[in-house]
């Protein structure tokens, strides 16, 4: 088995911080002058895929980071090389075209794995914008590649690899060949800040533009939005005085 | 409501059907293609996973008939028991040990083989650690657009799921002619597992070997309710300060109270709690009766997980927490004055 050629697809989000609003006409969450930065769960798959650069158990041959999205996706390639990935792929999606759905990224993704032979792909279990949790296990299946999700450990050995994934009530380990596809779970490592050496480095390393008619994919949105709108709102509660207090309330609302 | 939504709901499915399967005879009336759900069904251990059941709950909400599906060793039986779930009009299972483990790479490839052999217009499966892992796979390998966790049925081909932590809804149509759909546990009543009698047969098994072989795996055992399911939660946060305080506090009260035990992410991050017990965007969604916690502020990502619940209650020192925003009922104080009194106040009712 040769070298690694990880791929980490990130994704620009409304900061975590952010609490979204919903625009007035019901169409969308409002994103125009929020805060963005990248996907969480993306900062910890770059993050891994250093780490596992450094860990030298199996020789890394290069990092590429992958984004889709307006102009600005860039920064988060940016901040990805930054990290340590060693180049950058922005497929450029206009800010008013609609937002390609996992099925039509995983698309993307299958060709750009090919066309730069990818033998891993780290990718958040989720996007923390439309938590839908399936691009990574959609990849998997169209490249017919094994699969780890929410992985919390990756070992990798002479082309072996040991992921331990978060499952409902504890933990499984599962074995397979490369290629694969893993997702990151939160406690997969403690991603690294960007020192700024390595931010003003990061902007010397290749970033390659391309666009959504390069690939030749039929992404066109398979969903189409009705409407988006606040979830209702919790009627304000009352504060007791002390125990007594709130096991009576508790009582009085049915639920004790 | 739904009857309108039928007529075209046969229109499309005519259709696609007429898109997608160009070599059949062209006067389509009589391929007309009805409403048909498959309803992934899980199994543990020879035993049905009861919170799986939640794909037959939605199933019914949709209408059509509901055909349930479970693989593994043991299927048979299991399929045997499920019959007994009302609602449900036939159960397929394969009886087959490798796919015990729930591995994608070997279970997609025997759904979407079940899938086109029964063409079924709607695949649902609860969005557990099992239907997140295969469904999208599944998805794929049929080239249609997955909708995840939904809390909603509209219409046969319109769902309502959260987005953004729960902070905004979404109400999304789908256009795939197969639709796979992942359904939150909490948001669909279970079916009744009594009085029904589904016809059980035997279904196709491509026998696909998986590349990813199973290893180990590590549950965190309890006697208590299962957190997902249960009427009473309580929940513990970075304001226990350390595992030992809350080995000390969460579980008497838990026990009070017949509740499960959760924690917030800081607790879990900080070791406290197990990660299974992780209540949240990126871990459980719960919507229990009464959801009673100590030491958590309530940040996005928390409320995301237990905002649905019927009550919630909390105890916090600080009075500007957001956690008092959702509550029902604060108490500002101490959690380690107050639990254990609660505790106590509580075992003497």
């Amino acid at each position: 088995m040769s070298g690694l050629r990880i791929l980490v697809p990130v994704k620009r989000v409304i900061d975590y911080a952010v609490k979204p609003r919903v625009n007035r006409a019901q169409t969308a969450v409002e994103t125009t002058g929020v805060k963005h930065s990248m996907n969480p769960f993306d900062e910890l798959s770059i993050e891994e895929a250093v780490r596992l650069r450094e860990r030298k158990t199996q020789p890394v041959e290069e990092i590429l980071a992958f984004t889709a999205g307006p102009i600005k996706s860039q920064d988060m390639l940016r901040t990805a090389m930054a990290i340590g990935a060693d180049r950058g792929i922005h497929v450029f999606v206009d800010d008013k075209s609609p937002e390609l759905e996992p099925l039509g990224v995983a698309k993307l993704l299958k060709k750009v794995v090919e066309e730069n032979k990818n033998n891993l792909v780290i990718l958040g279990k989720q996007s923390i914008d439309d938590d839908a949790g399936q691009t990574g296990q959609m990849l998997a299946g169209l490249l017919n590649w094994p699969q780890a999700t929410q992985a919390s450990k990756v070992e990798i050995k002479n082309g072996s690899v040991e992921v331990t994934k978060e499952v409902d009530g504890g933990v499984e380990t599962v074995r397979a060949k490369l290629p694969m596809v893993i997702t990151t779970d939160l406690r997969l490592n403690e991603p690294r800040f960007a020192t700024l050496p390595n931010i003003m480095r990061a902007k010397k390393k290749p970033l390659e533009k391309k666009t959504l008619k390069d690939y030749g994919l039929d992404v066109e949105p398979r969903l189409k939005t009705l409407k988006v709108t606040e979830p209702p709102p919790r009627k304000g509660g009352v504060k007791v005085e002390d125990v007594d207090g709130m096991i009576g309330k508790l009582k009085e609302l049915g639920a004790l | 409501m739904f009857s309108v939504a039928r007529k075209s709901v046969l229109r499309q499915a005519r259709t696609q059907l007429r898109l997608s399967q160009p070599v059949t005879v062209p006067h389509y009336s009589a391929l007309s293609r009805l409403l048909s759900t498959l309803a992934v069904l899980e199994q543990k251990d020879g035993m049905l996973s009861s919170s799986s059941l939640v794909a037959v709950s939605a199933g019914t909400k949709l209408g059509g008939s509901i055909t349930a599906f479970v693989a593994g060793s043991g299927a048979k039986s299991v399929a045997g028991e499920a019959a007994k779930v009302k609602g449900i009009e036939k159960i397929v299972y394969v009886e087959n040990g490798s796919y015990d483990k729930g591995l994608p790479e070997n279970y997609a490839p025997l759904l979407v083989e079940n899938i086109k052999k029964g063409g079924y217009t709607h695949i649902l499966a609860g969005h557990s650690a099992f239907g997140k892992n295969v469904m999208p796979r599944v998805a794929a390998l049929l080239d249609s657009q997955m909708i995840s966790d939904i809390t909603g049925i509209e219409s046969e081909d319109t769902f309502v799921r959260p987005i953004y932590a729960g902070n905004a809804i979404l109400t999304v149509q789908s256009s795939d002619s197969t639709k796979l759909i992942t359904v939150r546990g909490t948001a669909f009543p279970a079916p009744e597992v009594e009085g029904g009698s589904a016809a059980v047969e035997e279904g196709t098994d491509p026998k696909v070997e998986s590349p990813t072989e199973w290893l180990s795996e590590d549950l965190a055992k309890s006697d208590r309710p299962d957190l997902g399911s249960a009427d009473r939660v309580v929940s513990g946060g970075r304001g226990l300060k350390s595992k030992k305080e809350f080995d000390r506090l969460m579980p008497p009260l838990a026990d009070a109270l017949g509740a499960a035990i959760g924690a917030s992410r800081a607790a879990v991050d900080s070791g406290f709690a197990d990660n299974s017990l992780q209540v949240g965007q990126t871990g459980k969604n719960v919507a229990p009766q009464l959801y009673l916690c100590a030491g958590i502020s309530g940040a996005i990502q928390h409320l995301a997980g237990m905002k649905d619940s019927k009550v919630i209650a909390a105890i916090n020192k600080d009075p500007d927490a957001p956690i008092f925003q959702v509550a029902d009922v604060g108490l500002v104080g101490d959690l380690f004055e107050k639990v254990p009194e609660l505790t106590e106040k509580l075992k003497a009712q």
